[in-house]
């Protein structure tokens, strides 16, 4: 797969010429080809503006933006080939549903009836039959999300950029719109951009993840490469729950940290009980469970002090105050920088 | 969110004062436009149509009637006036309104008060400055003169030009704050989206700020038209009473011309235009569904 987007060394300051402040500092990536790509951050992170600069909504101070080799960093919003699905949706309030998705290509002058097909056909698209006429006011959240995506999705962009989408949306809507998210990216074939704080969405929908931290890219990877080898430990802390505990409390002769995840470790409760998989082993005393459904957490004060979280599906017959072992996979700790 | 619910005792205050001062002397004076005059003013208590007969008709001195149209041609004449006015304003007040809601929060109360600094002095002074500024030796002809721009003084004062001048002066505030409190309230987001969805800067304008607004440039609209169709001052004032308008002529009956149920008349034609003229913004107004609600 080739490259569709480019982005080269990109710097945008914000805030007074006294006191700029980098949003984007000096950031390289680049985004293939019909690729489902997710910028993943804090609120803060330049992720929202990485954003709004492909889409020409903010203008960059340096570098270059390239759209399939060309130079689109000077381009206006309005000549951009990208659309953009906003956090807000930022319908237009006196438009019909079909007056709002035809409108990127009434801009373009495009023919009246390849319009009426077009919006015919995203409204089949997004399961929206029938409600071409109705006015966004009098629409659900989830279909205001729908008619956003059709709004930007009509005009076959060749990247479709996505603003914490789903963000304003509750949590099992937010896991339909996920699916149907994938399912709209795999039949159109177009590379979308997603930004998100959640990681869990980015972890279930990215071919690749981008995690930013403070205007730069923190890591960049496929969700497993992200989840199971973070570089560091801002991106581990970030990136679902992560134990860091010294190697020392673990009997390991190198020294540092070493992480891992609570799924990566089992709670041994009885005595001389041995894990499936030799490991390093380290004593403590349960200080909580929580009960969560399908998985139990459970909160171990180890005897060095540290305290680290161990998942488990059972909930196992053991009380706060117990005395436990925690036993770790070998093969899955995490060894990366502060 | 459901709002609470207060008494019709909150009314009465308005009710009041609405049937007081409004609908108790427009039915005065519909019902006066169907009386007789009496010679020295007032009318005579009973039935006549002579006052819209004169409207519309000469009276020949053989006493037929034959019909006329310089009482249309003043109504006609003071709308077209109040139109290009009520233009002029939006032209105006648009830009204005922009900028002002453009502006950071802070700064946005200090362009309200320049706005509303005019209110300040009373309208007959203010209309009595322009006369100092237009007139043959006044403050634009001195400067004129002054730098060899024109030989000749100009004829500025008692054209329509000062007229229209004046209105568009006095009514001006009525129609960039109404714009402004719209554009204020706008989702600046949608222009966004719009720019992404290909759009110009003029079809922004025209696609998506222009329908925001609508209600504010209605409100606009209605507040300066209304009150220039019938003003008298700017005409008889910057007008020097050269050109008859309709709020002269209305003047005139009670004053001068002595003819109450001609005065009345008028009135009640001039009202029933202005409902026509509102009649047709509401129905404009009805393609607004999908902004208000």
């Amino acid at each position: 797969m080739s490259d569709r987007l480019i982005i080269q060394s990109v710097t945008k300051f914000f805030g007074s010429a006294g006191n700029p402040v980098r949003a984007v500092d000096d950031l390289s990536l680049s985004v293939r080809e019909n690729e489902f790509f997710t910028l993943l951050g804090p609120s803060g992170c330049g992720k929202t503006t990485l954003l709004r600069l492909i889409a020409g909504l903010e203008s960059c101070d340096q570098g270059q933006i390239l759209l399939d080799g060309v130079d689109i960093a000077a381009l206006p919003a309005n000549e951009r080939p990208v659309n953009t699905v906003f956090q807000s949706y930022a319908l237009f309030p006196h438009m019909t549903v079909a007056d709002n998705i035809g409108f990127g290509m009434r801009m373009q002058g495009k023919d009246k009836k390849d319009i009426e097909k077009a919006t015919a056909e995203s409204l089949d698209l997004m399961r929206m039959q029938g409600f071409g006429e109705r006015y966004p006011s009098e629409l659900s959240g989830g279909q205001q999300q729908r008619v956003a995506l059709a709004r930007a999705l009509v005009n076959q962009p060749k990247i479709l950029l996505l603003d914490e989408s789903l963000s304003a949306l509750d949590y099992k809507l937010r896991k339909d719109m996920q699916i149907e998210l994938k399912r709209l990216q795999r039949e159109t074939e177009i590379t979308f951009i997603f930004v998100t704080h959640d990681q869990e969405e980015a972890l279930s929908m990215s071919d690749r993840i981008a995690v930013m931290e403070r205007g730069r890219i923190g890591q960049l990877g496929t969700p497993q490469e992200i989840y199971h080898r973070p570089v560091s430990r801002y991106v581990a802390d970030f990136i679902g729950i992560c134990n860091f505990v010294e190697a020392s409390s673990l009997g390991l002769s190198e020294t540092g940290t070493i992480g891992f995840r609570p799924e990566d470790a089992t709670l041994l409760i009885r005595e001389g009980q041995q894990p499936e998989t030799p490991g390093p082993i380290i004593q403590g005393r349960l200080d909580a469970l929580t009960y969560h459904g399908a998985v139990t957490y459970y909160k171990v004060t180890l005897d060095s002090g540290e305290s680290v979280t161990v998942a488990d599906h059972e909930k196992l017959p053991v009380n706060v105050d117990d005395r436990v072992r925690v036993a770790l996979l070998p093969d899955m700790l995490i060894r990366c920088a502060a | 969110m459901k709002r609470p619910q207060s008494g019709i005792t909150l009314l009465i205050p308005f009710l009041l004062v609405m049937t007081v001062f409004f609908m108790a002397p427009l039915c005065i004076a519909l019902g006066y436009s169907f009386m007789a005059a009496e010679p020295m003013g007032g009318v005579r208590p009973e039935f006549s149509l002579a006052g819209y007969q004169r409207f519309f008709y000469s009276i020949e001195t053989d006493g037929s009637l034959t019909w006329d149209t310089r009482y249309l041609q003043i109504i006609y004449s003071s709308t077209k006036l109040a139109v290009i006015s009520t233009f002029i304003c939006i032209l105006i007040g648009f830009p204005m309104a922009w900028f002002m809601a453009t502006r950071p929060a802070k700064q946005r109360d200090f362009w309200m008060i320049v706005v509303t600094i005019p209110f300040w002095t009373n309208l007959l002074i203010r209309t009595y400055a322009w006369i100092l500024i237009l007139r043959r030796d006044g403050v634009i002809n001195t400067a004129l003169d002054k730098t060899g721009i024109v030989d000749a003084p100009l004829e500025l004062l008692y054209t329509p030009f000062a007229i229209g001048l004046g209105l568009v002066y006095s009514y001006l505030p009525f129609m960039i704050l109404p714009i402004y409190s719209s554009l204020e309230r706008m989702d600046w987001r949608l222009i966004e989206a719009a720019q992404d969805l290909y759009a110009t800067r003029l079809r922004i304008l025209w696609h998506v700020v222009l329908p925001a607004c609508m209600p504010g440039l209605l409100g606009g609209i209605i507040l300066v038209f209304i009150p220039t169709v019938g003003s008298f001052l700017a005409a008889d004032l910057l007008g020097g009473g050269k050109q008859m308008m309709l709020g002269n002529l209305i003047e005139n009956q009670f004053d001068k011309g002595r003819n109450w149920p001609f005065g009345a008349a008028i009135s009640v034609i001039m009202t029933a235009v202005v409902m026509v003229g509102l009649l047709l913004i509401a129905r404009r107004g009805q393609g607004l569904k999908g902004v208000v609600g």
